[in-house]
């Protein structure tokens, strides 16, 4: 979803590190994205290509660390990974499971030079 | 523009990437043969570079993890820490919004759902029913035309048009500013229609007390499974258009069922702006809310005052 915003977003934090850090070129951009932030990564993947271009970032590489899905099972009141928000949970196959985590979308650093 | 839903606050960097890509690709590319995708003018067809892992910029790399090492001292890179939220600044403005709302005692809910259920009759009706009782206003997002807007204004209730253009969503800032524009009076509700669409909204915090989801019974009731992440996102579930039900092989308590996988915590309501049913409880809802917000604010005024009072004495007793 909404893959050009984040995109967006991405290239503001990057922007603003420049001018406080002075850095001129970034070579590398590592992103954690959580399982369940419902983020599509070809997209992304697409949109930073286009958002990145004439940025300092422009080629950089996107590493990407995703972090698994974990909720809180109502049912059995248990922490459970969850891979998507529709499965039941693995323990008692209920439904009864509210996210807890990977629903986290950051930029953890950046290589620049 | 995005390949999922076209969004982007950026306009003009969107055209300049139309203009980029509109010329062919001489890298190889990784995706699968035959990959298609559909453009606004409906025609659907392959692409050979629809997708762009690109070789020579930009690569993905997938379930590297922590442990990727990297050798900053190597070269002439070094690394900087950013452990920044990617939304982290519509968050931002969300939170100014939200502490805007609460020193103001107004309840602010934010009505999400897909283009065509009924969220703009819904809100008329229930303007309608509840003018006499409370300050209503609205923020109405849309990509284009003020018609909606248009629509509540003729209630009577002040209403703030926000076109998105390309974007596919309301966000903190752009209510931000038609927050200024309403001056919205002290203890009222402000209803927020978002752009409709299932999907992005979810992600982005207006502000708002919360998130009500509208799903019609015209839609089929596997939609919450479709469209998780707004039910997930949703404290309310209002069931819209249940005047239609004998007309619809529509499963109300396996649609409810669905949304409560996703979202055991979800309340639900089934109404119609139609015939009126279920909008008595839909409108208790409401006022409950904005009671609760206008008692809050109240408090803080008198912890204000108290506090007042206390240092014109203390001034008293010194001066």
């Amino acid at each position: 979803m909404h893959e050009m915003s984040l995109a967006e977003g991405i290239l503001q934090i990057v922007e603003d590190a420049a001018a406080r850090q002075g850095f001129k070129r970034v070579t590398e951009v590592r992103l954690e994205i959580g399982a369940l932030a419902g983020v599509e990564i070809e997209a992304l993947g697409f949109c930073l290509d286009v958002v990145l271009k004439d940025s300092v970032a422009e080629g950089a590489r996107i590493e990407l660390e995703k972090t698994p899905g974990t909720g809180y099972c109502l049912g059995c009141g248990e922490t459970v990974p969850v891979n998507a928000l529709y499965e039941a949970c693995p323990n008692c196959g209920g439904y009864q499971v509210q996210a807890t985590g990977g629903t986290e979308m950051r930029v953890k650093d950046l290589l620049v030079e | 523009m995005c390949t999922v839903c076209g969004c982007g606050q950026g306009e003009t960097r969107i055209e300049g990437h139309d203009d980029e890509n509109a010329h062919g690709h001489d890298h190889p590319h990784t995706h699968e043969p035959g990959h298609a995708h559909s453009h606004a003018d409906g025609a659907t067809h392959s692409h050979p570079h629809a997708t762009h892992f690109h070789q020579h910029q930009g690569d993905l790399h997938y379930g590297l993890g922590p442990a990727h090492a990297h050798a900053p001292g190597l070269s002439q890179e070094r690394m900087v820490r950013i452990e920044q939220d990617i939304l982290g600044k519509n968050n931002a403005y969300a939170d100014g919004n939200r502490k805007h709302f609460a020193e103001h005692g107004i309840f602010a809910v934010n009505l999400v759902s897909s283009p065509g259920s009924g969220k703009t009759t819904l809100l008329v009706k229930s303007i309608d029913l509840l003018k006499d009782k409370a300050k209503v206003a609205v923020v109405e997002g849309d990509q284009q035309t003020s018609n909606d807007a248009d629509r509540i204004r003729a209630t009577g209730a002040p209403a703030i048009q926000v076109n998105t253009g390309k974007g596919c969503h309301l966000d903190a800032h752009m209510v931000g500013h038609a927050l200024e524009r309403l001056a919205l009076p002290d203890d009222s509700l402000l209803m927020i229609e978002n752009v409709g669409n299932l999907v992005c909204p979810a992600a982005f915090d207006l502000g708002e007390a919360h998130k009500v989801v509208i799903l019609s019974v015209t839609e089929g009731e596997d939609k919450p499974l479709k469209y998780p992440d707004m039910f997930n996102a949703a404290d309310l579930m209002l069931l819209n258009k249940i005047d239609l039900l004998p007309y619809l092989n529509f499963d109300v308590a396996q649609c409810i069922e669905y949304a409560r996988r996703i979202n055991p915590k979800l309340e639900v309501m089934q109404v119609s702006a139609t015939s009126g049913a279920g909008m008595e409880e839909w409108l208790a809802w409401l006022t409950a809310g904005l009671d609760v917000a206008i008692a809050a604010r109240q408090q803080n005024v008198n912890l204000l005052k108290k506090r007042i009072a206390e240092l014109e004495a203390r001034l008293a007793v010194n001066g």
